[in-house]
């Protein structure tokens, strides 16, 4: 029997290597080529004060397997941070920190290298920088010494590198991203619920004959056939019918989609042991969603309506991708079909057809995309097919984040930006205490760098309060600020307490929310936050801030 | 084996960072209902245990939170899935017990900490054992365990002995999404009252994996639950065994050739057959320090805590990291027809002509049930018995009779049990459609 067994049973050789099977829970996520992306990253954490959230960061990366690491930190061990790094232990007392921590976070994955600095007294974060390869992101925890920082933001103009401040002190922690530019993102793995575009108002000729072949005797089919007409042609069926009683206009108010979804109600066969069919089940079930005219998505929008500085051949295949789908809705009125067909009642065979359908026009689609980019680009660029499918399939849930410029949006973390937040913050909690939703975590933010402004241990509550208060500088009114005090008070005198110093919960909490926004930034996946996110370990909450 | 006592004077200056917090009362409690100079001593004596996947960030979490007695139940072994977050665990340690190797890797590096590793299941223990304990973390990775825990500590619960009310921090991950709550059983709403929040997913229909597949899914369905049971290759099969999964597999790729599929893959087979969740070190980081924040308050009384009784305090936090970071922190109300925790029985609507056994089937299915092997009385007389034999044997008559001819009527209370959940009975108050 066993003999039989192993003749039938192939051999396990297209199982999975020993790498994809540790990896296979977040291959589930970011697939290969996300995988492939953060295997490529080279990240440097620039590390002071009770040293802990960017450490416990850098556990969330290495775990899932960047390429290298690097940790700068001026530090000694000593005894306090034995009370609260997981990654030092009593063999580390008196020795470089950056040494230790670089040792132990190494044992977590030996496929990722890792490296400290400084190694001697000659040793800077200036000379690192200048002999290490490429940094793909920096992160940075407070308190960072200024001379420190400005050569972050030095290297971070000149090489366009992604910088992230870290700050975790007592309950209280948050983090900001600087990103160096307009950040795209295609894959935001959008909800499998909302991406269902299945055109119904504007089919296409070959759906069209598809649906009317299989329905043109509709109500002399056989009951196997009616109950296994695939949701997507009864619906054309009966939109048809529609058109042809209305003046060949769909259905677009409420009342006549509630009218419309009635009609295909009635049309299900309830002479049968169910009492009903579950394809018109679906069918009434989706009325809402797919009988709703175009309309652009303000992703989109904004990437259509983004206005350049660099001429083409500067701008990455995005901008060249996203002008040539800007061309296909010119000239089409419609998005690029991006060919997915929702799981329904029907036959085998004929779901495979529809599917076939919609999988060729979507090819079709794309391949004229492909055709107007390869043209914009011109002879010296090559456009990779399978990005502009990428593009073409996600079109609808396309993000920027971090878009420069923009109105009268002050820049990025400058006083004026600061009153501008706190300012629509302030207005928000007035309607919050009424409707009993919960404040705004802004006061914390605050706090936070009012303490950083401070820069040590002994910072109190009033000092605390006072250094915020010539960070915001004198553009506040003293009602503003009579508003701000109270809660800005409470959040300074609890943090007070921590004397500058790491709880490892908060710090350890935050350092999963970074380290998650990093492989967002690295793999392009997913949606990063813009561009500042507050934890309050009071009350257990965050807010995300555009600061 | 506990490691070299650590001298008081250094003790002191190794936890600066976290009694500087935890023994002052900060400004939102009140200063004279807190007294910072017990904190210390009080948490060095607690007992608390971690169990589940999120274990090794709940150790690593609880010893740097000042708490000395740890214990950990937990009866898996170590895969090499797990090491892409389960970050004590080594390639070297694939195949040994989980809860053996963290406690010994945390006790060697936190100093001070004492972790008494349990390979086995919670459910193997009973009240006695967690009588100890006074507060428990977990981090499982299914419904039936956490409503189990949560059954056992809402019974143990007498509000007339503080000492039985253990407090139950409870965390739970999904890619890139995760909750975390806390249950102070009996006096707020439970895991069992919040079954409404995880609805069981719906099963594929038997005719579609058998005659209409259109998706890799069906084809995998049908090869694990149709296929394996005609041709039986193996005599058990073992989910974790690459072997059996490539069978699988195989036989999923034939069916999906001759409709026409594309999309099966080994991944989605094993996903499919394994009901593999997708899981990432940063979610569990940012869930399990969720958990062991709100330890260390109820422990310390230092700061307001999630499930703090009172109107309006939240219990539970949503967390979201897809899309930008969300999170949603709010109160879950108890439910007074709560099975576990509730004084009122919850109205079920049924039948009057269904059968018992088409009753006691839908207990299964039922959001507000779930019980896959209920024995059922009504008002002191036994309807039907799962266990033990003799008695089944005995009741087996009344499956078929309809509720009618049971003599059950409108408002009659049901009280089911489960062997699932030894010692708790779900009252149900019958309504006839």
């Amino acid at each position: 029997m066993t003999e039989i067994v192993m003749d039938q049973t192939p051999p396990i050789l297209q199982g999975p290597s020993d790498k994809e099977r540790k990896y296979d829970r977040q291959l589930r996520l970011w697939a290969a080529s996300g995988q492939a992306a953060l295997e490529s990253a080279n990240i440097l954490l620039v590390n002071s004060g009770a040293g802990t959230v960017g450490v416990e960061t850098l556990k969330n990366l290495i775990l899932p397997g960047i390429g290298r690491f690097v940790i700068h930190d001026n530090a000694l061990v000593d005894e306090a941070d034995l009370g609260v790094n997981f990654f030092l232990d009593d063999t580390c007392y008196g020795k470089p920190r950056a040494q230790c921590l670089a040792s132990l976070l190494g044992e977590l994955n030996p496929e990722v290298d890792g490296d400290w600095s400084p190694k001697t007294k000659n040793d800077s974060l200036g000379s690192l920088l200048k002999q290490s390869p490429l940094f793909t992101a920096i992160m940075y925890t407070y308190p960072i010494n200024h001379v420190e920082l400005e050569t972050l933001e030095q290297y971070s103009k000149e090489h366009k590198t992604p910088l992230i401040a870290i700050h975790s002190t007592g309950f209280y922690s948050y983090f900001t991203f600087r990103l160096p530019g307009t950040f795209p993102i295609v894959d935001t793995h959008p909800d499998e619920t909302a991406t269902t575009d299945l055109r119904l108002l504007s089919p296409w000729p070959e759906l069209v004959e598809f649906a009317n072949t299989m329905t043109k005797d509709i109500d002399s089919l056989d009951n196997f056939e009616h109950g296994h007409l695939p949701y997507v042609v009864i619906l054309l069926h009966y939109l048809n019918k529609w058109k042809a009683t209305h003046n060949g206009t769909y259905p677009s108010t409420y009342k006549e989609k509630m009218e419309f979804r009635q009609l295909v109600r009635d049309a299900a066969r309830t002479d049968n042991p169910e009492g009903g069919e579950e394809n018109f089940d679906e069918a009434a079930a989706a009325v809402l969603k797919t009988v709703a005219p175009f309309s652009l998505p303000s992703g989109l929008k904004e990437v259509f309506e983004y206005e350049h500085k660099d001429p083409i051949q500067e701008r990455s295949t995005f901008w060249i991708i996203a002008d040539a789908v800007k061309a296909f809705y010119t000239k089409h009125g419609s998005l690029p079909l991006p060919g997915n067909v929702p799981d329904m009642k029907a036959q085998s065979k004929v779901y495979v057809q529809l599917q076939n359908i919609y999988k060729a026009k979507a090819r079709k689609d794309a391949a004229e995309v492909l055709q107007t980019a390869q043209a914009i680009a011109g002879t010296g660029r090559e456009m990779d097919p399978a990005e502009v499918d990428l593009f073409c399939k996600n079109a609808a849930f396309v993000k920027l984040i971090n878009v420069e410029g923009g109105g009268d949006t002050a820049p990025l973390g400058n006083k004026e930006r600061l009153q501008q937040v706190l300012r629509q913050e302030m207005a928000n909690d007035q309607v919050a205490e009424m409707t009993l939703q919960p404040m705004s975590l802004f006061p914390i933010y605050l706090a936070l760098r009012g303490l950083a402004h401070c820069g040590n241990a002994s910072s109190d509550k009033t000092q605390i309060v006072e250094a915020v208060q010539s960070l915001l500088s004198d553009n506040l009114s003293s009602e503003e600020y009579g508003d701000l005090n109270e809660k800005l008070g409470n959040v300074a005198e609890d943090l007070a307490r921590a004397e500058y110093g790491e709880l490892h919960n908060i710090s350890a909490l935050t350092g999963g929310m970074v380290a998650q926004e990093m492989i967002k930034i690295i793999t392009k996946q997913y949606i990063p936050i813009d561009n500042t996110c507050v934890f309050d370990g009071i009350r257990s909450r965050t807010q995300v801030f555009h600061v | 084996m506990s490691s070299p006592e650590v001298l008081p004077d250094s003790e002191a200056k190794r936890w600066k960072y976290l009694n500087n917090v935890r023994t002052r009362p900060g400004a939102f409690v009140d200063p004279e209902e807190f007294d910072g100079s017990t904190v210390v001593e009080n948490m060095d004596k607690i007992k608390i245990f971690g169990a589940g996947g999120l274990g090794c960030e709940i150790l690593k979490n609880l010893a740097l939170s000042g708490f000395k007695d740890i214990s950990v139940i937990d009866m898996d072994t170590i895969d090499i899935s797990n090491l892409n977050r389960q970050f004590l665990f080594r390639h070297a340690d694939v195949g040994k017990f989980k809860a053996e190797v963290a406690a010994k890797f945390v006790e060697r590096r936190v100093k001070g900490v004492k972790i008494t590793p349990y390979n086995c299941k919670i459910q193997d223990f009973d009240e006695d054992f967690y009588q100890q304990f006074q507060i428990v973390v977990c981090g499982l990775d299914s419904i039936e365990a956490r409503r189990w825990i949560n059954a056992t500590l809402v019974n143990m619960a007498n509000c007339e002995n503080p000492d039985s009310m253990k407090p139950l921090i409870d965390g739970g991950t999904e890619g890139f999404k995760g909750q975390a709550r806390v249950i102070l059983p009996t006096m707020g709403s439970c895991i069992e009252c919040q079954l409404d929040m995880h609805a069981p997913r719906a099963a594929v229909p038997l005719c579609t994996l058998a005659s209409i597949p259109r998706q890799p899914e069906h084809c995998i369905e049908w090869a694990h639950v149709i296929a394996w049971d005609k041709e039986k290759p193996f005599p058990q099969l073992d989910k974790d065994d690459p072997e059996h999964i490539t069978w699988l597999y195989q036989k999923a790729l034939e069916r999906a050739k001759e409709f026409n599929i594309s999309g099966v893959t080994y991944s989605l087979t094993q996903g499919v057959v394994k009901n593999i969740i997708p899981a990432i070190a940063a979610t569990n980081s940012v869930i399990a320090a969720a958990c062991c924040n709100e330890a260390l308050k109820i422990a310390s009384s230092c700061a307001p805590f999630l499930g703090t009784p009172g109107e309006g305090e939240p219990n539970y936090m949503m967390y979201s990291g897809n899309d930008s970071i969300y999170t949603y922190t709010f109160k879950h109300e108890q439910k007074e027809d709560c099975p576990v925790c509730g004084m009122t029985a919850r109205v079920l609507k049924v039948n009057p002509t269904w059968t018992l056994e088409e009753l006691i089937e839908s207990f299964a299915t039922l959001p507000e049930a779930q019980l896959k092997k209920p024995s059922v009385r009504a008002e002191g007389k036994t309807l039907y018995m799962q266990l033990p034999p003799n008695l089944e044997e005995q009741t087996r008559p009344n499956l078929e009779k309809t509720l009618e001819q049971l003599g059950l009527t409108e408002g009659t209370e049901l009280a089911v049990t489960d062997p699932a959940f030894v010692g708790v009975v779900f009252n149900f108050s019958l309504k006839f459609a």
